[in-house]
């Protein structure tokens, strides 16, 4: 795994929140990362996943079976508290406010994502600052980049799936191009960086 | 895109200098929502900063009409939600039946299709002829739209599948008549509306109302205008009155959830105690 000195952080538990964006394949690739989370996990995990729109998702009955962590979808306002994965709702972005609450946005899907990965990225990289880790999967487009390069602007950190171990390369390699980042390993890696980080309690 | 705490500040200024002089109040959005409406609207209107943006809303009459068009948010659908509908049928309906006439708001309706909808299912379910319906928004382009009450053809098939998926008795195309490239809704329909500009932020209760519905606005607000918006929506329901909200909206996290009751398992739906 490509690493640099800054992922010794993530491992010791120095973070506040992980954002989570993917795409095609990114039900089976979050099989590998969520289920590595324990219910203990001291911060919140906020996912996008995009999925054709529809009221309902299966998402969040899909992944609360096989995790130890609780997944849940948010309602507006909700405090985004440790300890959950929350998933985007379909046909909504999700955002993060400064004081920690999610807020919603039925506004135009941004490049046909709605809910889009740039929108949760940037609003969360200014409501965590440095103490923000963003994560981006498999997908077969390229939202996320420039929501990493936010998280990146904003000193946070950026793990990226290496495009030659992702089912569609485009999405990590699109983040990658547009911000170096901390760690690019293959899923498995990922998931024994965020477990270290969700059990270390340096906090 | 910038972010940073000297953008927030900029964008305050510009919040408070369009309350100062145009007497529309964001001050109390979303900051997130508004970064991300600010964003775009310097991209299109070319301005580098915020505070540009301040510049040219104060000195170019042109500029204000458009930032509006940013800030608020117009993305509606016929019948968007359709459990929503479904539930108003099953649920809400019954009672509604049981007064002699019946007035309902609607907040932040947008470009329309939320009222229509509502007119709709109340014309399907016979309740139509005893209601007036108030529509307010604070978009005036918004609303010009709603009044014409003429949408794309192309967005037809969606409203179309949205309607049947609400338990709908009729067709749809038994409500609109298509005509170069649009769709025209029935002026029976138009009829019993009343559009109006009235803001949630800054106006006060207008009438005594059976049913409230007020979707996807109250996301764009922070938690204390929220409890503005909903306090007017409590004080103009009678007892018994209907509350509706979006379908991620909820008044859980809202001081005036002890004024209501949730009369079904659908989340969206609560009730005047
Ligand atoms: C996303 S649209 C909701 C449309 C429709 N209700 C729906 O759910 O399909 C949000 C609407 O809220 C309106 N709005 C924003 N601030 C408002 C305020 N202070 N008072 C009334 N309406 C407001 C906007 O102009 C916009 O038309």
């Amino acid at each position: 795994m490509l690493r640099r000195e800054r992922i010794a952080d993530v491992e010791a538990g120095r973070l506040e929140a992980v954002v989570i964006g993917t795409s095609a394949g990114g039900i089976n690739a979050l099989g590998v990362i969520l289920p590595a989370l324990p219910a203990e996990t001291p911060f919140p995990v906020v996912v996008v996943v995009h999925m054709p729109p529809r009221e309902a998702s299966p998402i969040v009955s899909v992944f609360k079976s096989r995790c130890a962590i609780a997944i849940s979808e948010p309602r507006d306002k909700e405090d985004v508290t440790g300890g959950v994965a929350w998933f985007a709702p379909p046909n909504y972005h999700l955002l993060v406010e400064s004081d920690h609450t999610f807020a919603l946005s039925i506004e135009a899907p941004v490049n046909h994502c709605r809910p889009s990965i740039d929108a949760l990225f940037e609003s969360a990289a200014s409501a965590y600052g440095r103490h923000l880790v963003a994560v981006v999967l498999t997908g077969a487009n390229e939202d996320g980049a420039e929501g990493v390069a936010a998280v990146r602007e904003a000193g946070g950190i950026v793990i990226v799936q290496d495009p030659a171990t992702a089912e569609m390369p485009l999405m990590p390699r699109a983040a990658s191009a547009r911000a170096q980042p901390d760690a690019m390993g293959t899923l498995q890696e990922i998931a024994a960086v965020l477990r270290a980080g969700a059990i270390a309690r340096h906090r | 895109m910038m972010i940073g705490p000297d953008e927030d500040i900029e964008i305050r200024l510009l919040l408070d200098a369009i309350y100062h002089r145009f007497h529309y109040d964001f001050r109390s959005y979303s900051m997130a929502s508004i970064r991300r409406r600010l964003a775009q609207a310097r991209a299109q209107l070319g301005c580098e900063t915020t505070s540009r943006l301040q510049e040219r809303v104060l000195h170019d009459p042109q500029t204000f009409p458009r930032l509006l068009q940013f800030l608020t948010v117009q993305v509606s659908d016929l019948f968007r939600d359709p459990s929503f509908f479904a539930m108003l049928r099953t649920e809400i309906v019954p009672e509604l039946r049981t007064y002699p006439s019946l007035k309902v708001w609607v907040a932040g309706c947008s470009t329309g299709e939320e009222v229509y909808s509502l007119a709709i299912a109340f014309r399907e379910e016979g309740i139509l002829d005893r209601t007036t319906f108030y529509a307010t928004d604070i978009n005036p382009d918004a609303l010009r739209k709603a009044e014409a009450a003429v949408y794309p053809l192309e967005r037809i098939p969606t409203f179309t599948e949205n309607h049947r998926l609400s338990g709908a008795p009729t067709s749809l195309s038994e409500h609109y008549t298509a005509a170069y490239g649009s769709a025209v809704l029935d002026r029976s329909l138009r009829k019993q509306i009343v559009f109006s500009d009235h803001s949630l932020a800054t106006d006060s209760v207008f009438a005594e109302v059976q049913l409230v519905t007020c979707r996807n606005v109250l996301i764009y607000f922070d938690k204390a205008l929220q409890d503005r918006a909903l306090g007017l929506m409590r004080d103009s329901l009678c007892r018994r009155g209907f509350l509706g909200l979006g379908t991620k909206e909820t008044l859980r996290f809202s001081s005036h959830a002890t004024a209501f009751r949730q009369p079904s398992l659908a989340e969206q739906w609560y009730q005047r105690c």
